[in-house]
């Protein structure tokens, strides 16, 4: 998100999801949305069926790789450079739109000396695409007049992550693909309220609308609001949290419906550094595999047991309901901080999640106008939505970008932390399935999900199984610098040969004991997508 | 049997679905005809939403450690031990060593009060999410 934020001003999708139905192209880059965003995929299928083309840029042959009119299989960890020849082909050939740069943007120039020194030949070797190949992909983008790009973690899961959104952003505002409806950047969030968490400020720079804490007119603001003084200096992100280890800044934490031992990079470092911690409280609603070691485990209600709100992808704020009372003894997570706080000698008492958006609409601007009664009766509504008067933004940056005038900012390659060598030869990719979820809390839970899709596979392409000797089905032993894990394989051409893919659902198969802690230097994305790893037959 | 509206709890996609209650347990998940997302459609997920909710292994009670194992205690004895050692860390330490992971399975309403509890109570600004993962 750091990367949209520096060049838009605003780290969202820019588009509604029914307006991709309405693109004319469609670039879809580090995403396999048929399985992780499958109503995304459906508006982007209505789209090719009403005429639209569509390019996709993944390492591997994804189902809608094979829909593609124009599929460029690069090498991972390269999106850098495939983006930067594109933008140089589109300035070659003369589709830039310079009326948009000239009135809506800044810092162009920076960009074009960039990419006129740019050898377009040596970006075409460093992706491993043909060049006459990213030719074709910025003709189509570049012509087009309605144009939307869509991409997901396989941009950001890189120590380049800021650096490949950025020049995403940079080719959306150099194109003018970014200021009318059906056209735009839109980053797609992987789980259904991340957006929202970002959105109330549960992140360590910002209070709820991206309000810095370190500026003292928004921290005074919530100060006066809250009766108490509050600490001018960002704090620890996840992963510096997560991994301090046995000597780490931390001694207690609180985790709330999160399950950080699974879905952080190399386990063993976060198993050591929450073991080490003098009190650990996690409240969820099953016994998780970080919830096993914590000193107090509470029973929390899962969401068809409380009403509040969910913000998806598209920044619709749309009600959850209560359908059933809290199973057991279980309790609202809201109902547990309002105790815990005031145990802990500050009183939060708020009658009902209603109450509590009221206070989110008088602190956070973007949420103005979103109170529980106008959320009720509609399908929601998107921020920004300022007062209660206001219906909502469907896309973004109508005019003028979030941040005044949208910022250029180019970025040159930089290459993966790990790459394979002759010790671990194979370039593993981790991601997502379409019957499984995240950690598997919720969808391992489930007994139809997990009969369609029970145990993790590794990816291997056919010539790879032969050389290894290995069979689908069979068992392999995969290990990287960090760990080991055994898994079965799975013979498919959707993985170029020399790379391999699974997923990081189950907890029999702990990939992430395999995978790197190095990360993305501004938005401390860890690097999931690449790491080198050895493969042998059981 | 009660038919209500909700939102999916799975991807970023936010569809509108109805969960059909009968006798106090959640027994099906069909899509919202008119809802913007979802238009009478769901994935495999969505169909399948309403079936951890009653699963045997969902937590029921408060757990604390006790002679290395968790042990099932009142909530009183649970909330009361855990804003001792959270109240007493932070104070120590100034707010520095202790750290809140929220959720982005929670609400918005339920976000807010967890990054209210680190920055007011606790007087820290170690609070983030997995919005990186």
């Amino acid at each position: 998100m750091a990367g949209l934020a520096t060049t838009f001003g605003s780290g969202a999708m820019t588009n509604s999801i029914n307006e991709i139905e309405n693109a004319q192209v469609m670039l879809v880059i580090g995403s396999n949305t048929s399985e992780a965003h499958p109503q995304v995929a459906r508006r982007m299928f209505t789209a090719m069926d009403r005429g639209a083309r569509l390019i996709v840029i993944d390492p591997r042959r994804t189902l809608l790789a094979q829909r593609a009119d124009i599929h460029l299989a690069i090498r991972p960890g390269t999106d850098i450079p495939l983006l930067n020849a594109m933008m140089r082909i589109i300035l070659d050939e003369n589709l830039a739109d310079d009326l948009f740069i000239e009135m809506r943007t800044e810092n162009f120039y920076e960009l074009r000396d960039m990419l006129f020194r740019l050898d377009l030949e040596e970006a075409a070797r460093i992706t491993g695409v043909e060049l006459a190949s990213i030719r074709a992909a910025a003709r189509l983008y570049g012509r087009a007049q309605k144009a939307v790009i869509c991409y997901c973690l396989g941009i950001t899961q890189h120590v380049c992550g800021t650096g490949n959104v950025q020049s995403i952003a940079n080719l959306a505002m150099m194109t003018g693909n970014v200021e009318k409806e059906d056209t735009g950047v839109d980053p797609l969030r992987g789980q259904n309220n991340v957006q929202g968490a970002c959105d109330m400020g549960a992140l360590p720079n910002v209070f709820p609308s991206y309000q810095q804490v370190d500026i003292d007119d928004f921290r005074e603001k919530f100060e006066r609001a809250w009766h108490v003084s509050l600490s001018p200096r960002p704090g620890l992100t996840l992963m510096e949290m997560t991994h301090g280890g046995k000597n780490g800044p931390l001694k207690a934490m609180f985790i709330m419906g999160e399950n950080p031992v699974l879905s952080d990079p190399v386990m063993s470092r976060v198993e050591e550094t929450l073991d080490n911690l003098e009190f650990l409280l996690v409240a969820d609603i099953f016994l998780t595999e970080t919830a096993r070691r914590a000193h107090v485990v509470l029973p929390a209600a899962s969401f068809a047991e409380k009403t509040g709100t969910f913000t998806n992808s598209e920044r619709r704020v749309q009600m959850v309901r209560r359908v059933i009372p809290p199973l057991g003894q279980s309790r609202t997570d809201a109902d547990i901080i309002m105790d815990l706080s005031a145990r802990l000698g500050y009183v939060m008492d708020y009658e009902s999640p209603a109450e509590i958006m009221e206070e989110i609409a008088m602190l956070a601007p973007i949420y103005g106008g979103m109170h529980h009664d106008r959320l009720e009766n509609s399908w929601g509504l998107q921020w920004p939505c300022w007062d209660r008067e206001h219906g909502g933004t469907p896309f973004l940056h109508k005019y003028y970008f979030t941040r005044g005038k949208g910022r250029f900012v180019p970025a040159a390659h930089e290459p993966p932390a790990e790459l394979p060598d002759d010790d671990y030869p194979f370039l593993l990719i981790t991601g997502r399935i379409y019957h499984q979820y995240h950690t598997g809390t919720m969808s391992r839970h489930s007994v139809l999900l997990s009969r369609e899709a029970g145990e993790a596979l590794l990816q291997l392409h056919p010539e790879d199984g032969r050389r290894l000797g290995v069979r689908g089905g069979e068992m392999v032993r995969m290990r990287s610098r960090r760990g080991e894990v055994r898994v079965k394989a799975q013979l498919t051409e959707t993985v170029k040969a020399g790379e391999v893919y699974t997923t990081f659902h189950f907890s029999e198969m702990p990939v992430n004991l395999l995978t790197v802690s190095a990360k993305d230097h501004f938005s401390q994305c860890p690097e999931y997508k690449i790491c080198a790893v050895h493969l042998e037959k059981v | 049997m009660h038919d209500i509206l909700t939102t999916c709890v799975y991807c970023g996609c936010g569809c509108g679905v109805y969960l059909h209650e009968q006798r106090g347990r959640v027994v099906g998940a069909t899509p919202s005809r008119n809802h913007p997302v979802s238009r009478n459609n769901l994935c495999v997920k969505g169909w399948h939403l309403h079936e951890f909710i009653h699963h045997p292994s969902r937590l029921k009670e408060p757990l604390m450690r006790k002679n290395g194992k968790l042990t099932p205690v009142s909530w009183d004895e649970a909330l009361s031990f855990a804003a001792h050692e959270l109240g007493r860390i932070a104070a120590a330490s100034n707010g520095n060593a202790v750290g809140l992971l929220s959720s982005a399975k929670c609400t918005n309403e339920e976000n807010y009060l967890l990054q209210k509890l680190a920055r007011a109570v606790l007087h820290t600004n170690n609070v983030d999410h997995c919005a990186r993962l």
